[in-house]
Order: C-alpha cells, then structure tokens, then sequence
C-alpha cells in the first residue's frame, strides 16, 4: 500500500457548462419538442399566407384529438423497442379492443366498468402472448409480433364484417368532452404518459428495460431478468393499445374491425418512436420524445389537410421528415460517439 | 476464501482445461499467467459463471457452490472485469454502478441515493473527479475501468477477476490502476490477475499460477521466483525447435510491399519494406496501430498521406476491393466476423473473393476448391459443410485458402492463431512460412510476442501508431517491450 506511486492527475470529467448546454441541444427529446413548435409556427405562416385560419379553436382541438390513438399506441410502442423488442400486433390488437368494447358495453352505461376490464383482460393475455413467444420461444420480435398479429387478424375478419356493437352514450364522452380547448381525452394520453415516464425514471424495471435494450449481454451479466423485463414491456404496450383502443371505441361510438388497421397504427407508431429519437436497437430515448414525434406528425397532417395537399405528396413528405429527422439522430450521435 | 478443485472443461470435444486448480487468500493477489489458449480465460470463465464446469469444485468460504449464471457467481460475491468493459454507455455512471442492483425507497429507484453512494464508492477508488451524471461513453478507457470496478464493490464482490486490466492503457493509467488494485486488497478482497505482463504481475502478485495447454504447470510464491523463471514454465519448450526455420537473408527477393511516410487519423510516419519471402512481425500493445497498420494497407481505413507500392506499381486502394485487386490480402483478427460466412458452405467460403472480385483462379469447380484447401492442409474433407462447424483452426485454413485463391503478393496476417488449438496453431505457422517461401511478402501481426519473435525475419514495434524502432530476426521480448511503451507516457486515453 505504502508503496504505491500516487496517480497522475487527470483531467476532470465534467463537461463545461457550454457543452452541457449543447449536449443538452442535441438530445433529440428536446429536438423535436423545437422541431414540433417550428413545424406549428410554419404551418400557421403557410396557412395564414394562403389566406386560412391555422390556430382556431376546432382546428387546435382537432390536432390533440388526432395525437390521442396514435400517442397511446406510440407510448406503449416505446416501451417495447426501448428494450429492444418491437410489437407489430398493435394495429389488430387496437380492432380488436374496440370491438370487445363495444360489444361488451352494448349501449348500456351499466357494463362499462365490465367493458374496460374485458378490454384491459384481453391486451394482457395478447402482451403476455407476445412477450412469452419473444422471450421462450426466442422467436425474433419482428416475425413473433407479426404472427400474433395475423392470428387476431384472421379472428376478426372470420367473426366481423362490419361495425358491431354500441358504446354508451356516457363513455363516447371521452371521445368528444373537452375542457377548454383541450379534449379530456389529452388529459388520459399525459397521465399515461407520465405513469410511464415515472417507471422509466424511477423504479428498477425502467432501469432495467434500458439496460436490457442497450445491452442484453450485459444486462445479464450485472443480473438483470432480461426475459423478464421484455416480458413486461410486451405486456405494458398491450396495455397502452388497450386503452387507446377504448378511446377509439368512443370516438366510433360503435366497434370497428378496421379501427386500428386503417389507421396503420403498427408503423405509424413505429414512425412516431423513432420520430421522438429512441432508436430502433433499444436503449436509448424515451416518451416524452415519443409525445413529441406523434405531435409533429400530428401537426402536419392538419396543415396538408387545410392545404388540402395530394394524399400522394403528403406521403412523400411524411416520408421525408421521418427519414430526415433519424438521419439527424445519427449524426448527432457520431459525434457523440468520437468525444468519448 | 475461494478454492478451486480439479477443474475441467471442454468444447466441441477439445479438452481446454485439464483438472486445474487454484486457491486465493483474502487481500492477495494471485497472479494467472500463460500463453494464450493457455486456458486462463476459460478458468476464469467458470468461476464468473458464464461457462459450468464439465468436473471439479469450486468452494467459496468452505462452501461447495455450483454457479449456472453469472448472477449466481455475483451473489457468492465473485466479480469479474472482462478485457471489453460491460458498461452501458449511454446510461451514467451512477446507472452502471448499480445495474441490477438499484437501490429503492419505498419500492421507487432512490437516485439521489444511487448518485451519493455512486461518489462515495469512487472516492473511495481514489476517482472523485468521475461525476456520478456523467454518461459512461464521455469517459476514458481507464475511467470506465474505474467504473467497473465500482460497481463491483457495489455488488458487494469479495473476489475480483481482472482479465487483462492494463491491456487498453496507457502508462500512466496503469500506474493509477496498480494503486486501485492496492486499495482493493487493503480492503480483503481477493483478486485473480490475469495478464502476460512479467512486469505487473511481479509488482503486484504475492503468487503465481502458470498454465499451458490447460494444465497447471505450477504454482510459486512470486518472491521465490523471476521472470526468467515463469517465462520458461509458460513456454516450456525451446523456442526455435517449435517454428519453422527463418528465411535465408540471402534468398529474399525485390521489395514487393513498400510503404513511405503512411499515415492517416490512427497512424503516421508509417515507413515499411517487405521483401519477397519474408516475414515482417509487427509488435505494440493493444491499441498502438497494429491492427489499423493492417488496415490501411487494405484499403479499409485507408491511407490519407504517403505513397504504397505492390511489386514495384505504385498503389492507392482506399477500399477493400482495390487493395484486392492490387494483390494483397487479409487474415483478419476476427475470422467470425471478418473472414467467414458461417452459414455458408466450405466451397462457397473458399470461392468467396474470387467471386466477388474476380480475380485470381478462374475456375470455380470442385478441382480448384480441393486443390486450394489442400494447399492449406485442411483436414476437414467435406467441402458442402457450413464453416461454422469447423474447428477454430480448420476455419483459419479456410481464410487462407480463400486469400490464395485470390493469388495475392502480399497477405496481411492479424492475430492468425487466436483462438486455435496448439496442433492447428503449428500448421498455420508452417503454412505461413511455406507461403513466404514462395515468394509472397507476409506482414504478420501478433501480441503473442513468443509467435511473433520464432516467425519473423525483422520485427517492427509500433507505438501510439508510430513506428518505434525495429529489431533484427530473434528480438527478445524485452526489446520489443521497450520498443512498445518507449512514448507510453504520451499516449493519454483522450480518444
């Protein structure tokens, strides 16, 4: 011990306040948050120049209405990749949802306590289905998610043709109420997105989900469940498909077979998440840059709407913003990569 | 504390350890020396819990104890630092500390807590100026090793492996690590040193297991020991009857791979000549521009500065496919991932760079698939069978075999022997020394300094990717080392 020369000085470790601040710009979560206030800002111009009204009361409202489906999906949708997994069952999962829903409530206030639980039942033995395949079988999560997902599938185009059931007049009131300008259907998408903030940030299966999406091997090796914590990720996404599947119900008034699949919530959700800045591989990003991906995209469509732009070129400009903005992450990313 | 009983282990069939044992005492250091595939790592392995043993009994504190996974080795409070950190990068420091062990109050993660005991533990290690926020890949090689070692404390671990520690620092880091290492055993752990470096491991060890070919050679207090000493137990053999003679300097031929002043953002000042026939050794530590030197000279990380010329025509490839065509090829260090299609066939692995490139043997029939893995002796007769159910030595034949197919002037050798079982490895050595003698130039990279020294006919010692001298044929290892840390000093982990 005596013996021991003492170390050389090294430098310290934390960054300057500057780089803390720049660091702080390239987080994609604060990222899109500007890019979603500079895509409203812009909108608002182009409508306003080409003689439209952008930031109307109906108009405001319509964009957070639009952002509720997909932002639940996309939350759930989070929790999976950012574990490193993925869940392309959510769109028939979201049908599903809405018809059981329906059915269940058959118009009457009285059964929907019933309906919600039957719901909720259905997206955890679907979650559970999902995740036990990924983790037991050691199917891939692309290939186990996608077969799950034609099972529904193939159950619902064998038992529905067409819209069945009733929601009660009561529930349809979390599809159409609002509090100001603001539907209290946003209120629902916050308080899950902040419920799954909070487990990300502050109990140890948030922790361990990002430890197991960064690096299962040695997620393992520092005794993580890692076939656990995909377990639940699985299970937390059918959830939040769940409930965005009861605020679609309400919205429809009735069940729909098409409700998550006309929607294209599988890889619009997808789009969303990546959107926001978690990447594909797990790991890294997190919900709140997911809310702001579903409002940019959200945001957008309303502006093509009022332009009234061609359903084609609105496409392709979609597809130029989620390919533009990843492209973005990854540069940002490599230079991150080098100052390590 | 810990003692470990006729360990044996195999895999597919090759016996890699042959009922070896080991004890370790509370506060010592024991040092785990050997060549490579020697067995240290797989000893160790069984201990951490990522491999069971196939016999023997490992006891920690007199209780017999069977670990399946990590976690379970974890909990009977073993640790281990690999060589490749297993950190997180993008999570913090205080995240990495306590990874799957977070602690909570009232059932929520307690990050104030995780973040006071994450600056406590490092002030303990002497690394206050590592703050508990900062994300892992911000820090130095030496720093996150720092990081490791904290969150082996953390885990309560009272036997702490360290797999080749100092390989990815610099010197003055080591210093700082040797230091940490102290304070450890101050506290009453126990550690087991793996390392080839006669230097550390007489500084730091009270004993010292030499292993060699999966047996326990011996087992000596260091004090009654010297370097020359383990060196010969570890070798056990003499140098120059085990590879095959050295060129006849008056035999080489033209200079067939030059290169003048290379550099690029790894290397520079890169001078080199290789002679038909001859193998030219390059020596460094990890991370001194061996691999990179390699290459360059391949066209995967190019050359930016400099001039390189194949068989007197001036040459510039900057990628792959060009150095090919120019006639040079590559063995890479890592032949799963760099050399093979595992998935593929034998034949289709052989054929893989002719058909891509075009160049070298024309026809494609089974003829010039036998004759090429001929040519390389390999033993394996099936040419339908996918490679990754080769041996790690018959794979390695394989890569050649497909460099030759390509007809190259140079071949660039990486580590050709890591991860091959002894037989294999004399076969390849024979193999590229027949290659030479045909008139190819052979630059041969190896951090096993005994392989490097018996197959070189000139070494050239790398250091901070510069070159640092070079030695005529039969360098000691002491000569190369020298060679090897002479600008240590200068190499601080800021990249």
């Amino acid at each position: 011990m005596a013996a021991a020369s003492e170390p050389a000085p090294l430098p310290a470790v934390r960054p300057p306040v500057p780089d803390r601040w720049r660091r702080r710009l390239a987080d994609p979560t604060v990222g899109i948050w500007l890019a979603a206030l500079g895509v409203t800002l812009l909108g608002w111009i182009v409508v306003t120049v080409r003689g439209g009204e952008f930031l109307t009361q109906p108009n405001i409202t319509g964009i957070l209405q639009n952002c509720v489906a997909l932002g639940l999906i996309a939350l759930g949708q989070t929790m999976v990749i950012l574990t490193g997994s993925l869940d392309l069952s959510v769109a028939y999962l979201a049908s599903l949802g809405t018809l059981v829903a329906a059915e269940t409530m058959a118009g009457s206030d009285g059964n929907m306590v019933p309906a919600v639980l039957a719901v909720l039942a259905l997206c955890l033995g679907v979650g559970l289905a999902n995740g036990l395949v990924v983790t037991r079988l050691k199917v891939n999560a692309f290939i186990a998610t996608l077969g799950v997902g034609l099972i529904l599938r193939g159950w619902i185009e064998d038992n529905y043709t067409g819209p069945a059931g009733e929601v009660s007049r009561s529930f349809q009131r979390l599809g159409y109420d609002r509090i100001g300008p603001v539907p209290v259907s946003v209120f629902l998408l916050v308080a899950v997105a902040l419920a799954l903030w909070f487990v990300l940030r502050r109990t140890r299966l948030g922790h361990h989900m990002y430890a197991t999406g960064g690096d299962e091997h040695a997620a393992r090796l520092s005794g993580v469940r890692t076939e656990r914590t995909v377990l639940i990720a699985h299970v937390l996404c059918a959830l939040c498909v769940g409930i965005a599947a009861l605020f679609l119900a309400a919205r429809f008034g009735a069940g729909s077979p098409w409700a998550g699949t006309e929607a294209r919530y599988d890889l619009e959700s997808i789009a969303a998440v990546v959107l926001g800045g978690t990447i594909l591989a797990g790991g890294r990003g997190g919900v709140l840059g997911t809310l702001g991906g579903v409002t940019v995209l959200a945001v957008l469509d309303s502006v093509f709407n009022q332009l009234a732009i061609d359903p084609f070129f609105k496409n392709v400009l979609r597809g130029v913003v989620i390919i533009a903005a990843v492209a973005v992450y990854a540069r940002g990313r490599r230079r991150a990569g080098r100052t390590g | 504390m810990l003692l470990m009983q006729d360990m044996t282990k195999s895999f597919l069939g090759i016996r890699v350890l042959h009922s070896v044992s080991l004890d370790l005492a509370p506060g010592e250091v024991h040092a785990v020396v050997g060549e490579n595939g020697a067995g240290k790592s797989t000893l160790m392995k069984l201990l951490s819990g990522e491999h069971s043993p196939d016999s023997g009994r490992i006891e920690i504190d007199g209780t017999p104890r069977v670990f399946g996974h990590p976690a379970q080795a974890q909990a009977a409070g073993v640790g281990i630092i690999h060589q490749e950190l297993a950190l997180l990068p993008d999570r913090t420091v205080a995240e990495n500390v306590f990874l799957g062990r977070e602690p909570t109050r009232r059932g929520l993660v307690d990050r104030a807590a995780m973040a006071r005991r994450t600056a406590e533990l490092l002030a303990e290690l002497n690394a206050s100026e590592i703050a508990p926020d900062t994300p892992v890949r911000e820090l130095s090689v030496a720093l996150q090793q720092t990081v490791e070692v904290a969150k082996a404390l953390a885990a309560d671990v009272r036997i702490l492996i360290m797999d080749e520690p100092t390989a990815a620092l610099a010197e003055h880091e080591v210093t700082a690590l040797f230091d940490l290492v102290r304070r450890l055993t101050a506290r009453g752990l126990g550690i087991l040193y793996v390392s080839h470096r006669m230097r550390e491991i007489f500084e730091l060890s009270q004993r010292i297991t030499v292993l060699k070919d999966g047996r326990r050679v011996t087992c000596v207090r260091t004090a009654d020991t010297d370097v020359d000493q383990i060196v010969r137990a570890m070798v056990g053999r003499e140098l120059s009857a085990y590879y095959p003679p050295r060129a006849d300097p008056g035999a080489l031929g033209e200079p067939v791979l030059t290169v003048a002043g290379g550099g690029n953002d790894r290397l520079s000042d890169i001078d080199l000549t290789v002679r038909a026939g001859e193998v030219l050794g390059v020596a460094g530590l990890q991370g001194s521009g061996r691999s990179a030197l390699a290459r360059a000279i391949f066209g995967a990380d190019p050359f930016t500065r400099g001039t390189m010329t194949v068989a007197g025509r001036a040459v510039r490839p900057r990628r792959p496919r060009e150095a090919i065509r120019a006639g040079i090829a590559l063995v890479g260090e890592d032949r799963k991932a760099e050399g093979l299609t595992l998935r593929q066939s034998v034949r289709d692995n052989t054929l893989l760079v002719t058909r891509a490139v075009g160049v070298g043997e024309r026809g494609a029939g089974e003829e010039t698939v036998t004759r090429l893995l001929d040519r390389v002796r390999l033993t394996s007769r099936s040419t339908g069978r996918e490679v990754r159910f080769l041996s790690g030595g018959n794979q390695q034949k394989v890569v050649i075999a497909k460099w030759l197919a390509a007809r190259p002037r140079v071949l660039l050798f990486d580590e050709p022997t890591r991860g091959v079982d002894v037989g294999a490895k004399a076969a390849i050595h024979t193999l590229v020394r027949e290659l030479a003698a045909e008139g190819l130039a052979v630059l041969l990279i190896s951090s096993e300094l005994p392989e490097l020294i018996g197959m070189s006919d000139r070494v050239l010692v790398l250091s901070d990717g510069r070159p640092a001298g070079e030695l005529p044929a039969g360098p000691s290892e002491e000569e190369i080392m020298r060679g090897a840390t002479a600008t240590g000093a200068d190499r601080a982990g800021a990249a």
